[in-house]
């Protein structure tokens, strides 16, 4: 292998590679052959991606399911006077996540091949940026390194929507930044009140320190503000509909594929391990905004006359399966008296996030599609589709039933787990957590039946060209990933079964014994 | 060795710079107009020369000890003193490398600028070792005097001149104030040395109330040099008539004069008063932070933003002191030190901007100032993102550095206000960002800015990713000069 080579650590490779192409990007810039149509930022943008996860497949392929620890480690001191340290690895839970990453980056890229035309190398450059430091995110087990990756991705983010997005992207942009950010620094005051009574950022050690319920709670609801925001949970959700619509396409799918995950992993990685008594106690707050999330939000996507906002609010109702499915394990554990049915909750949720990275990736990716010819992301300004673009059709209504949760697609797995988890905790829960199924199926299948299908709408419609090789490329990946997971989920199920298992052990355990 | 000697010796890097640039003033009389460079290389030297005596030098007793006393205890030469010294020299060295060609297309490139930006030097030097309220006073007025003089360098301009004016009264004011405290001190104590102030007040003989009152001054005097609310108004009015080249000055190495009292005074002289200059500085410290970052949000004049967005750092630095704790002052003097980096940054990108004839005033002026000039646009970017306090960059870790130190001290909520007012100051660096970035039109361009100049700007702002990246070295060098203390 050529990082054990040089002696660095896989990943720190996947890490710093695509953060420093991107910088080698900025330097060097657009450099086009203006006969030939030869463009070097977008080939070398693709090679630095597809680059990055080649390397990152090793993490799979070399990868101990049979364990919860952490694997890949990479640990040496960073900043000694406070014991902050440059500590890597993953365990089942970010390896998925990881390579989530490392997938779609290449597919944003190859989805911003033709279109970005403005200032493109520095668009390319952002993304390669972006990719280096979500890894990071997901990688970091030191928790000011965690931080530093966290609040680090907010600036190329706000500058891919800034300089790319559409009309009120200062507006959307601005606000994305501030919201992220207020949520983020609560969670810095409880990264250092734990150094202080652990003298360490290890996360691994926040997860064993005693702490009394008062503290828990606290530390917990620190927690919740930077992780609600980002999932986004309602009601701090309002920055998302603004954030996507204005987006530039592959700036909506990095958003809807993986930064909202980061919320999600971060209940899983701080949240629910360090302070498990506070989720317990919590567990009906959190379980009620989740519950609010798919419902209500449901129903508000319903109403959407613009499609990128109504992929954005079923974002945010899909994301609200997650957390509900985290959050379950208390009323199980009431109900039932026994931990067999959290484990489900957890995957089904891991799961749940997974998908949604593709699924709502690919969704953004369509309406990307159709807007490059018609210029408009009006529901209204479309219909009849299929007939003028069989081929992309044929992917979206895929997608849309994906999306609905339709089994054999990866959206069913998720909803089908956290479902009858929410059985085993209690028949509301299952019946409000079930009606996503419906309104899934109502918001998306109309969606679908407005665009695609009936008579061609207008004149626009008649004369779109079909999805062009590329864009067919860029769709048949996604839509692989969607139908593999969905027909096959098994693998993903064993990665993460060791450290669901031990997350089980975790939440069941109360730290306030622990402390006595 | 005999005494007088060793007292020479402790004091050779002030003797050196007092001795360099008489040798300046008198040089400079002597030149043409178009000869102005032989000042600015002469004084560059000198401050190289300075500080090797800093660095070169090692503390005149071997035995080890490095802290050393002169002149009966009232001048001290001691790891934080060498290290504010050193950024102070390096900071004034910064403001004269890019202050060159932004003077000389507007026909101000005097000799008086070298030579006034030295005498502040010396003056800086003398906080820094003061070890006698007196002696404080003394670097203080050097400082204070020089300053004035440079805001007004543009005599022509009636803004300077009101700027001047104002910054002056009130400046003498504060130095009353000051003196007025050090004279209740005095007649409590009935002592001016530092260190025979800590112990007579520690021994808890001296009258209370009158301490109370004659700390109320001193602390107004602190205030009033580092531009805290409600001792912040000459600041937005100095920083945006004086020529930015100036403002680049006055906005860098005096901060750190200014924490060198601070820390002499309250620190070293009156720890047995923490309480009660903690409770003031902490009010002055949320007036800063709260007005400072609500204020710079309605500006459009780039430097007035920059005023207010220094009252709010201002805030976050007295803040380190407000935990009382040596883990406090360390991170005030590494958030002093970096933010100095970044003040010099972002005046030097607007000297930068300036050079070649039109000011850059409002911030519409900024407008779309990546299609023109892409690298400087970055620059600035990195800069802003740095004030945020968004990591990986230097000023994120000057901000979680007093986080720490305020929470260690149970300051929970003193520290959920301050990241409150960081998140609305956010807006308005964002805003900085939008406009380059986003935006179209505006003027603004660095095309035809001498080399020297646009490889200290590049330095200057890449210095706060190294410091980022690897934060360890300047933490450490903080924590071990302020250990002592």
């Amino acid at each position: 292998m050529i990082e054990s080579a040089l002696g660095i650590g896989t990943l720190s490779v996947l890490v710093w590679l695509p953060i420093l192409g991107g910088l080698l990007l900025l330097a060097l810039g657009r450099k086009e052959g203006a006969a030939t149509g030869f463009r070097f930022d977008r080939l070398f943008a693709l090679g630095i991606s597809v680059l990055t996860f080649v390397l990152s497949l090793p993490l799979w392929t070399a990868f101990d399911p049979s364990t919860a620890s952490m694997q890949f480690v990479e640990r040496m001191p960073w900043i000694r006077s406070f014991n902050v340290e440059y500590y890597l690895g993953v365990d089942g839970f970010s390896m998925p996540l990881i390579l989530l990453t490392t997938f779609l980056t290449p597919v944003v890229v190859l989805a911003g091949w033709e279109v970005i035309e403005k200032r493109s190398a520095q668009y390319f450059a952002a993304f390669l940026i972006l990719e280096g430091l979500m890894i990071g995110v997901f990688a970091a087990l030191d928790g000011l390194l965690f931080y530093v990756f966290w609040e680090a991705m907010l600036v190329p983010m706000f500058i891919i929507i800034g300089v790319w997005g559409g009309e009120r992207r200062v507006y959307a942009t601005v606000k994305f930044f501030l919201y992220t950010f207020l949520g983020s620094v609560f969670m810095l005051v409880a990264l250092i009140y734990m150094y202080l009574q652990s003298g360490s950022y290890s996360i691994l050690d926040f997860q064993a320190l005693p702490l009394t319920l008062t503290e828990q709670i606290l530390i917990f609801l620190a927690f919740l503000f930077a992780f609600a925001v980002k999932v986004p949970m309602w009601p701090v959700h309002t920055w998302l509909p603004d954030a996507h619509v204005e987006a530039p396409t592959g700036g909506s799918v990095i958003l809807a594929a993986v930064l909202l995950k980061m919320g999600g992993y971060g209940f899983i990685r701080f949240s629910l391990p360090i302070t498990p008594d506070a989720s317990g106690e919590l567990a009906w707050l959190m379980i009620a905004l989740s519950l609010v999330a798919v419902v209500y939000i449901g129903f508000v996507a319903l109403v959407q006359q613009d499609m990128k906002k109504l992929i954005a609010y079923s974002s945010i109702a899909h994301m609200g399966f997650v957390t509900l499915g985290f959050f379950l394990a208390w009323s199980i554990l009431d109900r039932t008296g026994s931990p067999a049915g959290i484990a489900m909750g957890l995957s089904g949720g891991m799961f749940q996030m997974i998908s949604h990275g593709f699924v709502s990736g690919a969704l953004f990716l369509c309406v990307g599609v159709l807007y490059d010819r018609l210029h408009s992301r009006q529901i209204d300004a479309y219909g009849g589709v299929v007939n003028t673009m069989p081929k992309f059709a044929a992917f979206m209504v895929l997608f849309a039933l994906a999306n609905a949760g339709l089994p054999g697609t990866s959206g069913f797995v998720g909803e089908f787990l956290v479902i009858l988890a929410a059985f085993k905790a209690g028949f509301w829960y299952a019946f409000l957590a079930a009606t996503t199924l419906v309104l899934g199926a109502a918001y998306t299948l109309w969606l679908v039946k407005r665009v695609v299908f009936g008579a061609v709408a207008s004149e626009g419609v008649a004369g779109l060209t079909d999805a062009s090789r590329r864009e067919l490329v860029v769709l048949a990946l996604v839509a692989a990933g969607v139908l593999g997971l969905g027909l096959w989920p098994a693998p993903l199920a064993d990665v993460m079964a060791a450290s669901i298992d031990n997350l089980v052990s975790q939440i069941t355990h109360s730290k306030l014994q622990a402390g006595l | 060795m005999n005494p007088m000697a060793e007292d020479l010796l402790t004091l050779l890097p002030e003797i050196l710079l007092a001795g360099g640039l008489c040798l300046v003033l008198v040089l400079d009389m002597f030149l043409k107009d178009s000869q102005r460079d032989v000042t600015y290389l002469v004084s560059v030297l000198l401050l190289v020369a300075v500080a090797w005596a800093l660095v070169g030098l090692p503390p005149v007793a071997a035995d080890g000890d490095a802290t050393r006393l002169a002149f009966g205890g009232s001048f001290v030469s001691d790891p934080l003193s060498r290290v504010l010294k050193l950024f102070a020299t390096a900071a004034v060295a910064t403001a004269f490398l890019y202050a060159r060609p932004y003077l000389r297309v507007r026909g101000l490139h005097h000799g008086e600028f070298y030579v006034l930006g030295l005498f502040g030097l010396l003056g800086i030097f003398v906080l820094a070792s003061a070890y006698s309220l007196l002696v404080s006073y003394l670097g203080l007025e050097l400082l204070s005097l020089s300053l004035y003089a440079m805001v007004a360098f543009n005599r022509d301009s009636p803004v300077a001149a009101e700027a001047a004016m104002k910054y002056f009264v009130l400046g003498a004011i504060a130095s009353g104030t000051l003196l007025y405290g050090m004279s209740l001190v005095y007649g409590v104590t009935g002592t001016l040395d530092i260190g025979e102030l800590q112990a007579t007040i520690g021994a808890g003989e001296a009258n209370a109330m009158l301490l109370w009152v004659g700390l109320a001054f001193l602390v107004a005097g602190v205030a009033f040099k580092f531009g805290a609310v409600p001792f912040h108004m000459w600041v937005p009015d100095v920083y945006q008539g004086a020529p930015t080249a100036v403002t680049l000055y006055v906005g860098t190495a005096p901060k750190i004069g200014a924490l060198a009292l601070a820390i002499r005074i309250l620190v070293e002289g009156l720890p047995a008063a923490g309480e009660l200059w903690q409770l003031m500085l902490a009010a002055l410290a949320v007036l800063s932070l709260v007005l400072g970052n609500v204020a710079a949000i309605a500006q459009t004049n780039v430097r007035r933003m920059l005023a207010y967005s220094t009252i709010a750092h201002v805030g976050f630095i007295l803040l380190g002191f407000v935990a009382g704790t040596p883990g406090g002052i360390q991170a005030a003097l590494f958030y002093t030190l970096v933010y100095v980096i970044m003040a010099a940054g972002s005046f030097g990108f607007l000297v930068l901007l300036g050079s070649r004839g039109e000011e850059v005033e409002e911030l519409d002026d900024l407008r779309g100032l990546w299609q023109r000039s892409p690298w400087f646009a970055l620059m600035m970017v990195l800069l802003m993102v740095s004030m945020i306090g968004v990591p990986p960059l230097a000023g994120f870790y000057a901000k979680w550095w007093v986080l720490s130190a305020l929470l260690d001290s149970g300051f929970v909520g003193l520290a959920l206000l301050a990241l409150v007012a960081s998140v609305i100051g956010a807006y308005y660096y964002l805003r900085v960002i939008r406009l380059m970035l986003f935006d179209n039109g505006g003027e603004a361009t660095a095309a035809g800015v001498p080399l020297d100049v646009r490889l200290v700007m590049s330095i200057n702002a890449l210095l706060l990713v190294l410091i980022g990246l690897l934060p360890d070295r300047l933490l450490d060098l903080c924590a071990r000069a302020a250990a002592l203390i």
